[in-house]
């Protein structure tokens, strides 16, 4: 209780909860701000026509539009006109599915291998670490890239694989971090105790020793998320993942490379998706920091 | 020392080992039309042709045979050639090249190579300068500066960063177009008669030239490319430097030495500097890391024809070869990096030397 109050007061931490939270009323409330028509997939961008370029947004013009007409785009539209305003608020959902399942999946993943590493030591130590050290050894984006490349024909395109392919790279660094913290603590009395008093396996590591060990790579994993989630972005941006028209800021933020040399003309085409996308990372970022501040005394860097 | 090394360079076989299988698996994830496909320079047409490239190749045979052939090649059993198998440097066709993988990777990799140069030395150099400045002002105004730069550079996606520098630098101001040179630069460099490539990197082949037009041109399209890529590894280099210093400048050897006298500026510069610059050697596996992913977000963005940005083009054409090819190289460079920073570290260290 103290911890959450200690939260709530930091202006940092408080900052980014803030954020954090306007983005998940956001992501709620969608349907409200940014209402579908019968389209078959929400996710779909809708379209004002097919010209290639894009137009500003509709406040800006001389145009006889008022808010709520069809034609009304609050932020614009970009080349092929999908409606920015549209696929940026879509895309909260996407970005915090992203995010938040990459990160799950790859905390558990980690825990599982780091567990059993730690645990049974030896040569299924040995092996189990080789391993994340041959994950290791890929730089993390490149080798996310060419798996969802690899994956794409079998899965398709969509949010799915390039998921799949973060997370596939993405666990080892909390196999590591978890199996270093089992180590130290798994010879301790109480472990002792319980396995002399005849508990299972199974029981020891869950409820001795993982709640004893877990904490550190769950503050780890917290600072994560924000990385998972522009990594998710890069991943669209440079092509591979979700579909052309799909509501992703990755996606959206794609279609400003086209116009280079008149960026400052269509500035709203890179404005608003990456000040969205900045301030989403940064909240998570700064959460991050302050969980990790004020809950792990370990991680605390000496002030 | 020597044992230390070697214990490194008995481990990097098994990775590299590692690294193959895992890259191979990832080439399994492909049916066998889809790899027979791959491996031709042209694109077999008919069910029959593909028919005869799978079995020429061995494509559906057990695994690990294919492994072997796929590692030290494959023996024509007409004409005794042995074609292709990674181990002998052969990576295959690049279809996004037009050339071989190996060829492809020689003749991009000064592009990315006159990046990371440009970027590798300011970077630690000015994070360093930053890291200990925040560190000595403790929670004064450049400390949380840097804190507040960090967090924020952290959470700035690269690939908006150099569209929104793009933005204001290219397309409003015009001052720092992008693409590696000028028209007439290019036409310079492209002529053999009155300048010689010697080592392919722009910069420096202008130095050697004594084209200081040239050079100034190099340096204008590097500016913007330069900082996208690097101000992500900045921050990090600056908070290590910060928080080793503030550790070092509280160890008991600094109270000695400010007790006995000595002024601020020779405890800071001789006796804590050093030692507190250890961690940032162990942060050169992450500004490999770092480099290898900014480069090819950067190189995509500005145009710049290397290894980045071959890696992207290959990704979207589905040139699988080019793809796990470049993923090998980067992964070597990675090896290799840690293994030499690594080295450095106990180098710089005993205490790791004895450990």
């Amino acid at each position: 209780m103290k911890n959450v109050r200690k939260l709530l007061t930091t202006p940092i931490s408080l900052i980014g909860i803030i954020l954090i939270l306007v983005y998940l009323v956001i992501a709620i409330l969608a349907p409200v701000l940014a209402p579908y028509e019968d389209y078959d997939d929400r996710f779909d961008i809708p379209r004002d026509g097919f010209r290639a370029e894009p137009q500003p947004p509709s406040w800006m013009t001389d145009e006889d539009l008022s808010p709520g007409d069809e034609d009304w785009h609050w932020l614009g539209t970009t080349e092929g006109q999908y409606d920015i305003y549209y696929g940026l608020v879509w895309g909260t959902r996407t970005a915090f599915k992203a995010g938040l399942i990459v990160t799950f999946s790859t905390v558990v993943i980690g825990l599982l291998i780091g567990t059993i590493a730690s645990y049974y030591g030896g040569a299924v130590d040995e092996v189990l670490m080789r391993i994340v050290e041959v994950f290791m050894a890929f730089p993390y984006l490149l080798a996310a890239l060419t798996i969802a490349t690899v994956l794409q024909p079998k899965l398709g395109k969509g949010i799915v694989t390039p998921m799949i392919a973060l997370i596939a790279f993405g666990w080892t660094s909390y196999a590591r971090l978890i199996r270093g913290d089992i180590l130290s603590v798994k010879e301790r009395e109480y472990v002792l105790a319980a396995r002399v008093s005849g508990a299972t396996d199974m029981r020891i590591v869950t409820r001795h020793i993982l709640p004893n060990a877990i904490f550190p790579t769950l503050v780890i994993a917290s600072m994560d998320i924000g990385t998972y989630v522009l990594a998710f972005a890069t991943l669209s941006f440079l092509g591979v993942g979700v579909q052309v028209g799909y509501a992703d800021w990755g996606q959206i933020i794609n279609f400003a490379r086209n116009w280079i040399p008149v960026l400052d003309k269509y500035w709203f085409i890179i404005v608003f998706p990456g000040v969205t996308i900045s301030l989403y990372v940064l909240g998570w970022n700064l959460l991050g920091d302050a969980v990790r501040d004020i809950m792990d005394p370990r991680l605390r860097k000496p002030r | 020392m020597t044992a230390y090394i070697l214990r490194r360079l008995l481990i990097l076989p098994v990775i590299m080992f590692g690294v193959t299988i895992l890259i191979f698996a990832m080439l399994m994830l492909l049916d066998p039309i889809e790899r027979a496909t791959l491996y031709v320079s042209d694109v077999p047409r008919t069910a029959t042709a593909v028919q005869k490239i799978i079995e020429k190749y061995g494509l559906n045979e057990p695994i690990p045979k294919q492994y072997i052939r796929w590692l030290v090649g494959n023996k024509d059993e007409v004409t005794g050639e042995i074609e292709g198998g990674i181990l002998r440097g052969e990576l295959g066709w690049s279809h996004t090249a037009q050339m071989p993988v190996t060829e492809a990777i020689m003749t991009k990799l000064p592009v990315t190579l006159e990046l990371a140069l440009w970027s590798i030395g300011p970077i630690m150099a000015s994070g360093i300068y930053v890291g200990i400045q925040a560190a000595v002002n403790h929670n004064k105004f450049i400390d949380q500066f840097s804190r507040v730069f960090a967090v924020v550079a952290w959470s700035f996606p690269t690939f908006v960063f150099a569209l929104l520098m793009l933005m204001i630098f290219y397309s409003g101001l015009d001052w720092l177009p992008p693409e590696s040179l000028s028209q007439w630069a290019k036409n310079i460099v492209w002529d053999p008669t009155v300048f010689t490539q010697y080592t392919k990197i722009n910069t420096v082949d202008a130095i050697l030239n004594w084209r200081w037009d040239v050079f100034l041109d190099a340096v204008k399209h590097l500016i913007l490319p330069v900082f996208g890529l690097s101000y992500l590894i900045f921050a990090q280099v600056m908070r290590v430097m910060r928080s080793s210093m503030l550790e070092t400048l509280r160890e008991d050897y600094i109270k000695t030495a400010r007790s006995k006298g000595l002024s601020e500026r020779v405890v800071r510069n001789l006796h804590a500097r050093k030692n507190a610059m250890l961690p940032v050697v162990t942060i050169g596996g992450l500004l490999f890391i770092g480099l290898l992913t900014g480069v090819v977000i950067t190189e995509t963005i500005y145009n710049l024809h290397g290894l980045g940005r071959l890696f992207v083009n290959s990704a979207a054409a589905f040139d699988v070869v080019t793809l796990l090819g470049l993923v090998l190289f980067s992964s070597f460079v990675m090896v290799g990096g840690n293994l030499l920073v690594d080295v450095l570290y106990g180098f710089f260290d005993p205490r790791v030397r004895l450990s």
